[in-house]
């Protein structure tokens, strides 16, 4: 690959991506507005609280179904390796902006391998805990202790997910050059060779 | 039903703020005396009568139980247990089920929809039906598994405890019409002090376990039980000590203003990095040398 930019994400890839990224954005507003007084009013942005309620469960379905398209086509590159643990061990050098000598990361570094992994695990936990209190459909086919488990659950899995996406963006906004791979599918070869060397490597045939 | 008495509301859910309660009545109590009560379902189809609404009619399956269960149109129902409380000692008790109307109620703790459930100062708990969203959440929040949401309309219903008759001065539909004085209804105090001597009476006839049944898990209850084994509520269906689910608790307690605030201090943590320590740019002779 020649010229000023290598490919991180193929068309299909962003449009998955994007999607889910949509999805959580509704449901998460839906979602708050259940959890919190303060947010009741973002039902308002649904039409309401019983539109809301609805709405709410179709959407995380429609995200978890496009997150499992992305959990099967990444969840191999983001296996937790040795380097990745050392990584880890200089996570305040990383945050301090200081990048010189980092143990070497592929496509993704650790920060963005144990993200990946806090998510598929809170979507699974979301899925399956809102499976249970999901009315009028199912609720009333589980026993009443796992509806009660399920909302706590659910509500737990959702801070950690809304957590751990503020974190996810956060860092697209802080790492400049990081966003057009998502947008335009492409970095730059610089960035591609800072942040990503084994994988810069790799696509450069190098 | 349709909030009657906005002057005197003491719990509101899903409101943070005070809420109208200008106006204090006195907190009321409906008394059910189990000894005194013949089965005749009376209270049912007083309680279908004043709140006009018909269930549909249900099939027999060999108890006297009916309908099965309570259900968004049938508010209170007669359950009959046959039990042994001591060895060949068949006893035939009969427990009108229905809303205990709780001082800490855990389906307005539970409930996310501002208004769908109040607290009067008189003690009933009400569902505003028309602020319901259907969610099921009071269902998860109550000990004594009460609400029943409609298939017709999504909607969550129980027994009101009357509230718009007791808001005028008369007594429940239920406690009017029982033939035999089995349930009674008046100030809490009275209905305490009514059931406390009704109890000891029991116990002078030789029900040693004979007691009331106001647990204290939610903060006692405006509907009350005089009860010939209060020593074992499970044999006429009530929990030994009910109380809001320790995950509801938890869920819609402690958990509500810590995950909000916490969110907010993690996105405001980002800014203050960004602000601070500032972004990862890629060195620009690193860029350079890669364009030649």
């Amino acid at each position: 690959m020649n010229g000023r930019y290598v490919q991180r994400y193929t068309p299909q890839e962003r449009r998955t991506h994007w999607i889910v990224a949509i999805c959580f954005i509704l449901a998460a507003l839906s979602g708050l507005a259940f959890f919190h007084p303060a947010f009741y009013f973002l039902s308002s942005l649904f039409g309401g609280g019983p539109w809301a309620r609805i709405l709410h469960p179709f959407i995380g379905v429609v995200m978890f179904a496009f997150f499992l398209v992305t959990m099967v086509r990444f969840w191999k590159l983001n296996r937790i390796t040795d380097a990745d643990r050392q990584w880890m061990k200089r996570i305040r050098d990383v945050i301090a902006n200081r990048d010189e000598g980092l143990p070497e990361a592929g496509k993704y570094n650790a920060g963005q391998k144990y993200l990946f992994w806090v998510i598929v695990v809170s979507l699974w936990l979301l899925i399956l805990s809102g499976i249970v209190v999901w009315r009028p459909y199912f609720a009333d086919g589980f026993p009443i202790w796992l509806n009660r488990a399920a909302v706590l659950v659910h509500s737990i899995a959702a801070w950690v997910l809304v957590a751990g996406i503020i974190v996810h963006v956060y860092a697209a906004i802080w790492v400049k050059g990081t966003m057009r791979a998502m947008t335009r599918g492409t970095v730059t070869r610089a960035w591609a060779k800072h942040h990503h060397p084994a994988w810069y490597r790799e696509v450069a045939g190098k | 039903m349709a909030s009657l008495q906005s002057l005197d509301i003491t719990a509101r859910s899903s409101t943070t703020s005070p809420t109208p309660s200008v106006r204090q009545t006195t907190e009321v109590a409906k008394l059910i005396d189990e000894s005194k009560c013949i089965g005749c379902k009376a209270c049912q189809v007083a309680c279908m009568n004043w709140n006009d609404l018909r269930d549909a009619v249900g099939e027999n399956v060999g108890v006297y139980d009916n309908p099965h269960d309570l259900s968004p149109s049938s508010w209170t129902l007669m359950r009959f247990f046959e039990v042994e409380p001591e060895q060949n000692r068949l006893e035939w008790l009969i427990r009108k089920d229905g809303c205990m109307h709780c001082s800490d109620p855990g389906c307005l703790k539970a409930c996310p929809s501002p208004g769908a459930i109040v607290q009067y100062s008189n003690g009933i708990v009400d569902f505003i039906s028309e602020n319901c969203i259907g969610c099921g959440y009071c269902v998860t929040g109550c000990p004594f598994n009460i609400p029943r949401i409609s298939k017709k309309d999504n909607k969550a219903y129980k027994c009101t405890l009357c509230s718009d008759r007791v808001g005028v001065g008369l007594e429940p539909a239920c406690v009017k019409t029982c033939p035999t004085g089995a349930i009674s209804f008046g100030s809490k105090v009275d209905m305490k002090q009514y059931a406390e001597k009704r109890a000891g009476e029991l116990r002078e006839r030789g029900y040693k376990g004979a007691g009331v049944y106001d647990p204290a898990g939610v903060g006692g209850t405006h509907v009350m039980y005089v009860m010939k084994h209060a020593d074992r509520p499970a044999l006429v269906g009530l929990p030994e000590d009910p109380q809001v689910s320790p995950a509801v608790s938890l869920w819609k307690g402690l958990a509500k203003p810590l995950a909000a605030l916490s969110l907010g201090l993690i996105a405001l943590g980002g800014f203050l990095h960004y602000v601070t320590v500032g972004p990862k740019e890629v060195e620009d002779d690193e860029e350079k040398e890669d364009v030649k």
